[in-house]
């Protein structure tokens, strides 16, 4: 191993290092952002390491560099450029489109890699490059494919709702068999572009009968896997190429992508092949009647709100996906610091799938600048629920309904928040439509329950308005 | 199997429980920035496509190439972008009473 290659392979070492470390400070917002720097200088490392390599071999045309300073700047332009555009709330189709084209590029890394291979004379490909090869066109061309119309659901190109289409059961069915039958063939030793091309068709088909058939309230999930997905890939492609840096990087990102995926699925009680079977959400579930049905609820004017608000001492916010959809973060920051202002003691009651990634919500109410201190997980804030004078519910439904607790219901054994057990309880919320889930609430006729019927960020701003009034007088 | 294979799939499982390990120590609140974090480390697959630009040599490989590392850099430029503006974001000071101030202040 002569002084460059050795250089080479440590600069890849000293990469996945920083990889892990970086990860590692990820476990308190005071490091995260040291530790995402420190992984975007292994990242510099790790592509200054290849550049010295690439100029060592010395193979490489001048078409070859031409292709690739292209290609990194117009990539680099169009990442930097919506990395500095994009909304706080559009992060999932970001994070999405990014798994599309990091999926996309491990794809093409082993297609190219085939083609080359097969181009030369007397050469047969060696079956753990073939395997590798299979593996990473099925799992990156489903991601790609997938991960887009992920995207294009969140950012609302394509209806939210579960799409399901008729025959498409035996669709996917003809997918697997062309996939698998074509990826059989080409370990046998036949080495056909042609064949690679249909099996990298039928997973990039595959992809989108996969996703179209999820409903919007599933996409946390669905995210996460979708980014487990592309770790693999890219080790996938890391084996093709024989790099420990892209089979590290792609391993942690696989393992990341796992877990947060269980932790999603657990939070919203489905399991993972019952979200990929698709069809959740479309409200035509048939349920058993529920105890209070049809029951009054208690009408609340922002004044009768704002009234118990202040003599509060002790508030705890509940915020959900309709705070975000109404943009209303910094209203309810507003309030918040108001109330504190006040002397109450206030604090943010975060379920796992609040907004449409895992953690989408902290990040919103980190935007509006609420102390991430604040922020109280659903096991840490629940004990504090009965000490609590008012809960104030804020476009969240589902994740705090009561009927979870009791077998038999659309929602049942789904972890919640226990607003029911606060002292009292006011609920910001545009209308009785249901959530997700398509049940109603039991927490709306609970008799401690006072429902404003305003949007989000309307009702907030009117209670603050009257709070101040109150205390001005 | 040949001996380099071998020590790839060694890599490759002691880094799945690495990641495993590390992982599951991270908070809530951070799973959003985590995930664009590591969204942004499998974006090491630019150095894949450097290769692949490196050892191709007709019109089917400079095609793959220029695709691969336009996909791979706009996920590893974006991914760091954005995550180093999420975390900015997660700060521990006292919450300004105008709406108007946060908004300047991000």
């Amino acid at each position: 191993m002569d002084a460059i290659t050795t250089a080479v392979a440590l600069a890849y070492l000293a990469a996945a290092v920083a990889f892990v470390v970086g990860l590692h400070r990820m476990n308190s917002p005071a490091t995260a952002r040291r530790g995402n720097q420190l992984s975007a200088a292994g990242m510099i490392l790790a592509v200054a390491a290849t550049l010295l390599k690439v100029i060592n071999d010395g193979a490489i045309t001048g078409t070859g560099w031409a292709v690739l300073g292209a290609g990194a700047v117009v990539g680099a332009g169009a990442g930097l450029l919506t990395a500095q555009r994009v909304k706080m709330t559009a992060i999932p189709q970001l994070v999405s489109l990014f798994n599309a084209v990091g999926g996309g590029a491990a794809a093409l890394v082993a297609l190219a890699g085939f083609v080359r291979l097969s181009g030369l004379e007397n050469s047969s490909i060696p079956t753990r490059v073939m395997v590798a090869t299979i593996l990473d066109v099925i799992i990156g061309g489903v991601t790609f494919s997938g991960s887009l119309i992920a995207a294009g659901k969140l950012q609302g190109w394509i209806s939210g709702q579960p799409l399901v289409f008729p025959g498409a059961r035996v669709l996917t069915a003809v997918l697997a068999v062309v996939a698998v039958g074509g990826s059989a063939y080409l370990l046998t030793g036949a080495d056909s572009i042609a064949l690679l091309i249909v099996v990298t068709g039928a997973a990039l088909v595959f992809g989108v009968t996969m996703v179209l058939p999820i409903g919007g309230a599933d996409m946390p999930v669905v995210i996460s896997l979708l980014n487990a997905f592309t770790g693999i890939a890219v080790a996938m492609a890391g084996f093709v190429i024989d790099s420990s840096a892209l089979i590290i990087a792609g391993a942690l990102v696989g393992a990341s992508g796992g877990i947060l995926t269980k932790l999603m699925a657990d939070a919203m009680n489905r399991s993972i092949p019952s979200i990929i079977s698709g069809g959740f959400g479309t409200g035509d579930t048939a349920f058993a009647a529920l105890p209070g049905t049809g029951a009054d609820v208690r009408r609340l004017s922002a004044e009768d709100a704002a009234i118990q608000l202040t003599y509060a001492s002790r508030v705890i916010i509940v915020p959900g996906y309709g705070l975000a959809a109404a943009q209303a973060q910094y209203e309810v920051r507003e309030l918040a610091a108001l109330l504190e202002s006040r002397g109450a003691t206030v604090s943010f009651a975060i379920h796992p799938v609040a907004g449409r990634m895992p953690g989408h919500m902290n990040v919103l109410l980190a935007e509006a600048n609420v102390p991430y201190t604040l922020l109280k997980e659903m096991d840490e804030v629940n004990p504090d629920f009965p000490n609590t004078d008012v809960a104030l519910v804020v476009g969240a439904n589902d994740v705090t309904n009561p009927a979870a607790r009791r077998p038999n219901t659309p929602v049942s054994g789904m972890p919640i928040l226990d607003v029911d057990k606060a002292k009292n309880i006011i609920v910001i919320k545009r209308s009785m439509g249901h959530g997700y889930a398509g049940i109603d609430n039991e927490l709306y006729t609970n008799p401690k329950t006072g429902m404003v019927f305003a949007d989000a960020k309307r009702g907030l701003s009117d209670i603050t308005a009257a709070i101040k009034a109150l205390v001005a007088v | 199997m040949s001996a380099g294979l071998l020590s790839d799939i060694s890599i490759f499982v002691l880094a799945l429980l690495v990641g495993f390990e590390v992982i599951s120590k991270v908070p809530s609140t951070l799973h959003t920035p985590l995930m664009s974090a590591s969204n942004a480390i499998h974006g090491i697959v630019f150095v894949g496509a450097m290769v692949t630009a490196a050892e191709a040599a007709n019109a089917a490989g400079y095609v793959l190439a220029f695709l691969a590392s336009a996909f791979a850099a706009m996920n590893v430029v974006g991914g760091f972008m954005v995550t180093d503006r999420m975390l900015q974001m997660f700060r521990q000071k006292p919450m300004p009473a105008k709406a108007d101030d946060a908004r300047k202040a991000t």
